[in-house]
C-alpha cells in the first residue's frame, strides 16, 4: 500500500480511519499537556509514569480477570498516580534528587510489573495473552470506543485547561508569586499532573510504555522553538502532535512490518529536528547566520578603525596606502573591504586603498566619540 | 542447588556489583537518568552489531553498543548546549528516537534476525547459563559470567586508580579542575564505563533492570550514609542481596528473574526509605513535627512575655489570639508547663523565672540572629518533649 492509497482508503476503511483518528487525538492531547510538562521541567516525568503504569495493568487484570481496556487503564491510572506522588514525596522529604526519584520509580515499578506479568503468564488462564501489547503498544487494536474515550478525555482536559488557564499559566512561570496571591498551588499542581498522567495512560495502548514519554515531549519541544507565548505553544504542540500521529500511522500502514509507535515517535523527532534548525527566532541556522553577520560587522569596523588610525596621521586623508599593510592584523577580510567600498567609505585602486571624506567622517563619529566617553 | 542455579546467582551478583559502582557516582552527580537513556538507546547499536556478527555475545557488539551509548551522551549534551530546550528534555528527546530506530531496524529485518525487543528490554537470566564459553573444547563456564566478570574487574581497577579524582570531581567540580583533573575526561570515562556495563548486563538482565540495579542500591545507601566509601560498600551489599533473594523469589513464584530482582530492590529501598535513621521518611516527619512544636512553644512564650494584661494571658483567649487549634494549643501549653516554663493560676498563664530567662535568651537570638545563641538554648533549658 502506498501513501496515496492510504489516503484514499482513509475515508472508506473503518480500521484505518479509527486508528488514524485515534493517533491524531492522542498526539493532540499529548502535545497540549506535554507543553506544561516541558515548561515545568518535568519532561522525564512522563517516562517514569508510563513505566510506573505497568504494575497497575497487571494488578487490574489479576483482580478482575478480564481484559477490558477501560479496567486495565484504570489500574494503570492508579499506579501511575501512586508513582507520581511517591516521586513528589521523595524529592520533598528526603535529600534524593528528582532524577534519582524518577529513575527509581521508573525501574522499580516496571520491574514489579514484569514480575506480575510473567507470573500471570504462568497461570492456567487462557485469557492472559495480549497483556504485553502495553509494552510497545499496538495502534491496530484501537476500536471506536477507545477513540471515543480519548475524545472525551481530551475535551475534559481542554475544558479544565481553559477554565484554569490563568492559574496554570501563573503557576508555570512564578510559583512563589502564585502562592502569595492566595491560590491553592498544591491543587493546581495536582490538577496539571493528574491530566498529564491521564494522557500518558491513554497513550499506553497505542504507543506503549517505552515510547510514551516522547509523545509527550517531542511536540512540545518543537512548538517551544516557534513562539514565546504559552497559548500559541500549546496550540502548536497539539497540531504537531496530531500531525505526528497521522503521518506516523500513514507511513507505518504503507510499509510491512512497521509498528506504529516507533514511527510516530520518529516523525515527531523529525518535527523537533526541523524546529531546532529552521525556527526563525531560536533556530540554529538563523542563530549561526546572525552570528556570522555580527562577526563580519565587527571585522569591518576593526578594519575601518585601523584605516582611520593611519589616515589621521596624514595631512591628506585620502592618501592611498597599500592593501598589503592591512594583512598583518586580525579582522581583515576581502569581503569587508568590498563592503566598505560599496558604502563609499573607501576607494580601491589596484593594490591600494584610500579613505574617502565620507568614510573619514563616519569613522571619526564612530571612534572618536567613543574615546570621549571613556 | 543445581549447577545452573549457582551460576545464575553468580551472574546476578556480578552484574549487581558491576552496576552498583558506577550507579553511586551517577546518583551523586545527579545523572541517574542518563543510565535510563543509555540503556534504551544502545538498541540500534546492538542491532547493527548483530547484523554484522550474528552473535549476541561478540565483543564487537559490545563495543558498537557502547559507542552508541556514548553517542547518546554526546547528543544529549550537544542539545543542552544549544540552550533550545531544558536539560531533562534533551534526554527525553534523544533516547526514544534512537530506541525507535532500533525497534524499526529489528521489525524490518524480522525474518533474518533472531533478536526480540522484549528480550533486549527484559532479558532472560534463566537462559544465561546455557550459553557456554568454549575454548579449545574445554567448557569455561557461562559466557555472560565472563563478560560481566571482565567488565567488573576493569571497573574495580579504574575505581581504585581514580578514586581520589572521581571523589573530588563528583563533589566539587571547580576544585577538581583547579587541581588539574580534567572534569571532561572523568565525565566521559564514567559515561563510557556506564555504557559498557549497561551493554554487558542488558542481555542477562534487560535494559530496565540495569537501570534499577544502577540507581536503587545507590539511592538506598545514600539514605543511610554520607561517606562515599561506605556508600559504595553498602550499594554493593544491597545489590548482591537483592540479586540473590530476587532469584529465589522468582524461583518460588515461577516468574521473571529480572522482575523479581527489581522487586527486591524496591522492597529494600522502601524499607530504608521509611525507616532510615535521620534521613528516612518517618525520622524526617518526626523531626518536622518536633520542630513545629518547638517553634510554637517559642511563639507562645514570646506572646506571654509581651503581655502583662490578664485577659491576654487567659488560657481560652490564647487559642483565638495565636490562631491555634485546640489540640495544638493544649500540646504547647502542656509542654511548657512540664518544663516549668509557665505556671497556670486560675486559668491565667504566667511565665516562671525559668520561662523568663528562656524567653529573653530566645529574644536575643531573634534580634541578633547569631547561631551560637540558639546552640546553648536547648542544653541550658533541658526540654522534655511530650
Amino acid at each position: 500500500m502506498t501513501i496515496t492509497e492510504y489516503f484514499n482508503l482513509l475515508f472508506t476503511d473503518y480500521t484505518l480511519r479509527t486508528i488514524t483518528l485515534g493517533t491524531a487525538v492522542l498526539g493532540a492531547i499529548c502535545g497540549m499537556l506535554g507543553s506544561f510538562a516541558v515548561l515545568r521541567k518535568q519532561s522525564l516525568l512522563g517516562d517514569a509514569i508510563s513505566h510506573a503504569a505497568l504494575p497497575g495493568i497487571a494488578v487490574a487484570f489479576l483482580i478482575t480477570g478480564a481484559k477490558d481496556t477501560n479496567t486495565l487503564l484504570l489500574g494503570a491510572l492508579v499506579s501511575g498516580l501512586i508513582g507520581t506522588l511517591w516521586i513528589r514525596g521523595m524529592t520533598k522529604k528526603t535529600h534524593l534528587k528528582s532524577d534519582t526519584a524518577l529513575g527509581l520509580v521508573l525501574s522499580l515499578f516496571f520491574g514489579f510489573g514484569m514480575l506480575l506479568l510473567t507470573y500471570i503468564q504462568k497461570q492456567p488462564n487462557a485469557n492472559q495473552a495480549g497483556l504485553d501489547k502495553y509494552l510497545f503498544g499496538q495502534a491496530a487494536t484501537l476500536v471506536e470506543s477507545d477513540v471515543l474515550l480519548m475524545l472525551i478525555v481530551t475535551g475534559l482536559a481542554l475544558a479544565v485547561m481553559l477554565l484554569f488557564w490563568k492559574e496554570f499559566k501563573i503557576l508555570l512561570f512564578d510559583a512563589d508569586y502564585t502562592k502569595t496571591l492566595g491560590f491553592n498551588t498544591k491543587f493546581i499542581d495536582i490538577t496539571i499532573t493528574f491530566f498529564i498522567v491521564l494522557a500518558i495512560v491513554l497513550g499506553l495502548q497505542t504507543v506503549g510504555v517505552v515510547l510514551m514519554s516522547a509523545m509527550l515531549l517531542a511536540p512540545a519541544a518543537a512548538a517551544r522553538q516557534w513562539t514565546n507565548k504559552l497559548s500559541v505553544m500549546v496550540f502548536l504542540a497539539a497540531v504537531f502532535g496530531a500531525f505526528s500521529g497521522v503521518f506516523g500511522t500513514a507511513i507505518s500502514a504503507s510499509q510491512n512490518n512497521l509498528s506504529t509507535g516507533p514511527v510516530i515517535v520518529l516523525v515527531a523527532s523529525v518535527f523537533v529536528l526541523f524546529s531546532f534548525i529552521f525556527s526563525p527566532g531560536r533556530g540554529l541556522l538563523f542563530r549561526q547566520l546572525r552570528f556570522r553577520r555580527n562577526r563580519r560587522d565587527l571585522e569591518l569596523k576593526k578594519t575601518l578603525q585601523f584605516m582611520f588610525g593611519i589616515a589621521e596621521t596624514h595631512a591628506d586623508i585620502s592618501h592611498p596606502h597599500a592593501i598589503k599593510i592591512l594583512n598583518n592584523f586580525q579582522g581583515f577580510a576581502k569581503t569587508s573591504l568590498r563592503e566598505l567600498e560599496e558604502k563609499e567609505w573607501i576607494t580601491l585602486n589596484k593594490q591600494e586603498w584610500a579613505l574617502t571624506e565620507k568614510g573619514f567622517v563616519a569613522a571619526k563619529t564612530m571612534f572618536e566619540t567613543k574615546e570621549d566617553n571613556e | 542447588m543445581s549447577n545452573p542455579q549457582i551460576e545464575i546467582q553468580l551472574i546476578a551478583a556480578v552484574v549487581a556489583i558491576a552496576c552498583a559502582i558506577p550507579g553511586v557516582f551517577l546518583v551523586l552527580r545527579k545523572m541517574a537518568l542518563i543510565s535510563d537513556a543509555i540503556s534504551h538507546s544502545i538498541l540500534p547499536g546492538i542491532v547493527l552489531g548483530f547484523f554484522i556478527t550474528q552473535d549476541l555475545n561478540s565483543p564487537l557488539l559490545i563495543i558498537l553498543a557502547a559507542i552508541t551509548g556514548i553517542i547518546t551522551v554526546v547528543l544529549v549534551e550537544w542539545i543542552q548546549k544549544t540552550g533550545l530546550v531544558k536539560e531533562d528534555t534533551a534526554i527525553g528527546l534523544v533516547f526514544p528516537a534512537l530506541f525507535s530506530i532500533g525497534v524499526i531496524l529489528i521489525a524490518k529485518n524480522a525474518n533474518d534476525v533472531h533478536l526480540d525487543v522484549d528480550a533486549v528490554l527484559l532479558g532472560e537470566l534463566a537462559f544465561a547459563p546455557f550459553d557456554r564459553l568454549m575454548m579449545s573444547g574445554i567448557d569455561l563456564g557461562p559466557k555472560s559470567l565472563w563478560v560481566m566478570g571482565v567488565i567488573l574487574v576493569i571497573t574495580m581497577m579504574l575505581l581504585l586508580l581514580f578514586f581520589k579524582e572521581l571523589k573530588v570531581s563528583t563533589f566539587d567540580v571547580g576544585l577538581s579542575s583547579a587541581l588539574g583533573f580534567s572534569p571532561a575526561i572523568l565525565h566521559y570515562g564514567l559515561m563510557s564505563i556506564s555504557s559498557v556495563t549497561v551493554v554487558g548486563a542488558f542481555e542477562a538482565v534487560g535494559a530496565i533492570l540495569v537501570v534499577a540495579l544502577m540507581i536503587a542500591p545507590a539511592a538506598t545507601s545514600y539514605l543511610l550514609t554520607s561517606d562515599l566509601k561506605k556508600m559504595l560498600m553498602l550499594s554493593v551489599l544491597f545489590g548482591v542481596f537483592s540479586a540473590i533473594s530476587g532469584y529465589w523469589l522468582a524461583h518460588w513464584l515461577d516468574a521473571s528473574i529480572a522482575g523479581s530482582i527489581s522487586t527486591m530492590l524496591g522492597l529494600v529501598f522502601l524499607m530504608v526509605y521509611l525507616f532510615a535513621p535521620n534521613k528516612g521518611l518517618i525520622a524526617v516527619m518526626y523531626r518536622h513535627k518536633q520542630q513545629r512544636i518547638e517553634v510554637s512553644l517559642l511563639t507562645f512564650l514570646l506572646h506571654l512575655n509581651n503581655h502583662n494584661e490578664e485577659e491576654e494571658r487567659h488560657i481560652n483567649h490564647l487559642q483565638e489570639h495565636i490562631n491555634w487549634q485546640k489540640i495544638r494549643a493544649k500540646t504547647v501549653v502542656d509542654l511548657a508547663e512540664k518544663n516549668n516554663l509557665i505556671s497556670i493560676n486560675n486559668q491565667v498563664v504566667s511565665l516562671t523565672e525559668k520561662g523568663n530567662n528562656f524567653t529573653s535568651i530566645a529574644l536575643e537570638y531573634i534580634i541578633t540572629n547569631k547561631d551560637e545563641k540558639i546552640e546553648h538554648l536547648k542544653d541550658d533549658f533541658f526540654l522534655f518533649r511530650g
